[in-house]
């Protein structure tokens, strides 16, 4: 599998009657890595995973696990984990028996579902029914069911919603565990801020489509540098800001200078012969990134 | 196959339904069997209770004990039906097809790991009449008539029968996937549709011979005895007869499960 994308989506479509739900979707995920899916809300994310796990059929294009379509795995559930929805136990089934009734398909022993209750901390739960456990423990469950088989490549819708901070940050040392074993993990969210810190690489889509694909670095290049500047003479420095048409905003003693990185702002300042007492790239909002991703893709026909 | 049909009888006996729906299903026949024993003896039951045929000896032994079917099916069915529609109530079908993408399988094994339950429904069913309706009948009746080949006959392919009833149920539910709409429909069919059908049907010359394909019917021909064609409602078909139309009910209700429900885009 070395070098081979562990899950391809190739120009993907689907559509509920009028609603293009998935529109011409195409990206990869690596080995190795953690890959977020981000979408807002009703961006077609579940939906994409469902065809990539063949629950849905897709209008047009394809999905491959590997090197076919899930469905023709001879047991997919050894290939891929998966854990799409966070409320799909029976409730009156304890956590153990819901391992251990999909234990048989693919291959593992009830030792071993015990043994991933204990890998997501609940072993003590185990025994008792679905119906009591908090969204937490469901969250876990659904993550346990995932590793059932201990495969190579995890796909899980949301995992992070309805996690308090520390399971979200139990989760995150989770999965880049996991990572780091080799496995290829798709994680989908509607917060980018949930998943920042666990992902590597980042798929964004909006309205069934693709809006960015690059790694989380690249993610951070498109985002506005903001770099704070001061210096004796504000007045100068300000007229320097008119000057080269820089956005700014008073911010303490000095400017906040907004979309310029910190050397162009030193540079400019140098030639114009400006003291400066500090010069701070303050960073960049990857949410903003985010927002401005998925809200400026173009308006599109709603089908006929 | 057979990794299926391991997972589907560990969904039946990990919740608490079936053992539930067992206890229930034997305190009634036994109640129910009681009384009918009682009010089918041509003596206590005077010139017959309305809607109990009055008989005698290894008969009225027959009809007492085929209530397993008459009454008792309704349990069978329902247990079978929500093996399947709480997979769609609780959102389990997804993790399901993802373990067993093939639908056909899926469907297949859950029918099939129902027949276990269904036999111990079956069983328990078999002695709860027993229970129930043996005492009254020696007491003011005949006899019990255990040890008599067509009763016991009629008690053994009572189990075989409700283990059916079990598949049909699976099937059922693949076809009407709303948990509590199949149950009404259950309850709706086998306590007041079919046996008003069955003695409807049967009062009408012409249609006479349609009222033994109604599945309930078809249960009593594989029995042997029944308590609606003792009521007049008809003849019944033959004992192999009986059987392949139960088996095709539960492989047309299957089939038209697969071919609907299971079709297209789940979840």
């Amino acid at each position: 599998m070395s070098g081979e994308a562990a899950i391809t989506v190739e120009h993907l479509t689907k559509r509920f009657g009028a609603v293009l739900a998935v529109d011409d979707l195409s990206f990869t995920v690596r080995p190795g890595a953690v890959t977020g899916f981000l979408g807002p809300n009703g961006s077609g994310k579940t939906t994409t995973l469902r065809m990539v796990l063949g629950l849905t059929r897709a209008t047009a294009g394809r999905t491959l696990v590997g090197d076919r379509p899930y469905a023709q795995h001879r047991r997919p559930g050894r290939i891929v984990g998966s854990a799409l929805e966070a409320s799909s136990f029976h409730p009156g089934r304890s956590g153990l028996d819901h391992l251990r009734v999909y234990a048989p398909q693919v291959g593992v022993s009830d030792a071993r579902c015990r043994e991933v209750l204990d890998l997501v901390g609940l072993a003590e739960a185990g025994g008792r029914r679905v119906s009591g456990y908090s969204m937490g423990m469901r969250q876990r469950l659904g993550l346990a069911t995932a590793l059932l088989t201990d495969p190579p490549t995890i796909v899980l819708d949301e995992p992070a919603n309805g996690l308090d901070p520390e399971g979200i940050v139990w989760l995150r040392r989770f999965l880049r565990h996991l990572a780091a074993e080799g496995r290829s993990v798709l994680i989908s969210s509607h917060v980018l801020g949930e998943v920042q810190s666990t992902v590597d690489d980042v798929v964004v889509i909006a309205q069934g489509r693709l809006v960015h694909a690059s790694s989380l670095a690249g993610l951070h290049d498109l985002a506005e540098h903001t770099t704070y500047v001061e210096g004796p003479d504000r007045a100068a420095l300000g007229r320097l800001a008119e000057q080269q048409d820089w956005p700014v905003e008073q911010s303490g003693a000095g400017w906040a200078v907004r979309g310029v990185a910190a050397p162009e702002v030193g540079s400019a300042a140098y030639a114009a012969g400006l003291e400066l007492h500090a010069l701070t790239p303050l960073g960049s909002d990857l949410e903003d990134v985010f927002l401005r991703l998925t809200a400026s893709t173009p308006e599109r026909g709603e089908g006929t | 196959m057979r990794a299926a049909l391991v997972a589907e009888y560990r969904k039946l006996v990990s919740t608490r339904l079936w053992w539930i729906l067992l206890v229930l299903m034997a305190a009634y026949l036994a109640f129910l069997a009681a009384v009918i024993a009682f009010s089918v003896n041509a003596e206590t039951g005077g010139s017959g209770a309305a809607g109990v045929p009055t008989a005698s000896g290894a008969e009225a032994a027959a009809i007492v004990y085929s209530l397993i079917n008459a009454i008792g099916y309704v349990f069978p069915l329902a247990i079978g039906s929500l093996a399947m529609t709480t997979e769609f109530r609780h959102g389990t079908i997804t993790q399901s097809l993802l373990v067993e993408p093939r639908r056909s399988v899926f469907l297949a094994a859950k029918v099939l790991a129902s027949i276990p339950l269904g036999l111990l429904y079956g069983v328990v069913a078999a002695l709860a009449v027993v229970a129930g309706g043996a005492p009254v009948l020696a007491l003011v009746g005949d006899g019990a008539f255990l040890g008599d080949g067509t009763v016991l006959e009629v008690l053994a392919y009572g189990v075989l029968v409700t283990a059916l009833w079990a598949a049909i149920g699976v099937a059922f539910g693949a076809v009407a996937t709303n948990q509590v709409a199949a149950i009404i429909v259950i309850i709706a069919f086998t306590q007041f549709v079919e046996p008003i059908a069955r003695v409807g049907l049967g009062s009408v010359d012409s249609l006479a011979g349609a009222a033994a394909y109604l599945p309930g019917a078809a249960a009593d021909a594989v029995m042997g005895a029944s308590f609606f064609a003792s009521l007049g409602s008809g003849d019944l078909l033959s004992r192999g007869a009986g059987f392949l139309v139960l088996v095709g009910y539960a492989v047309v209700l299957a089939a038209l499960g697969r071919l609907t429900t299971l079709r297209g885009d789940l979840g």
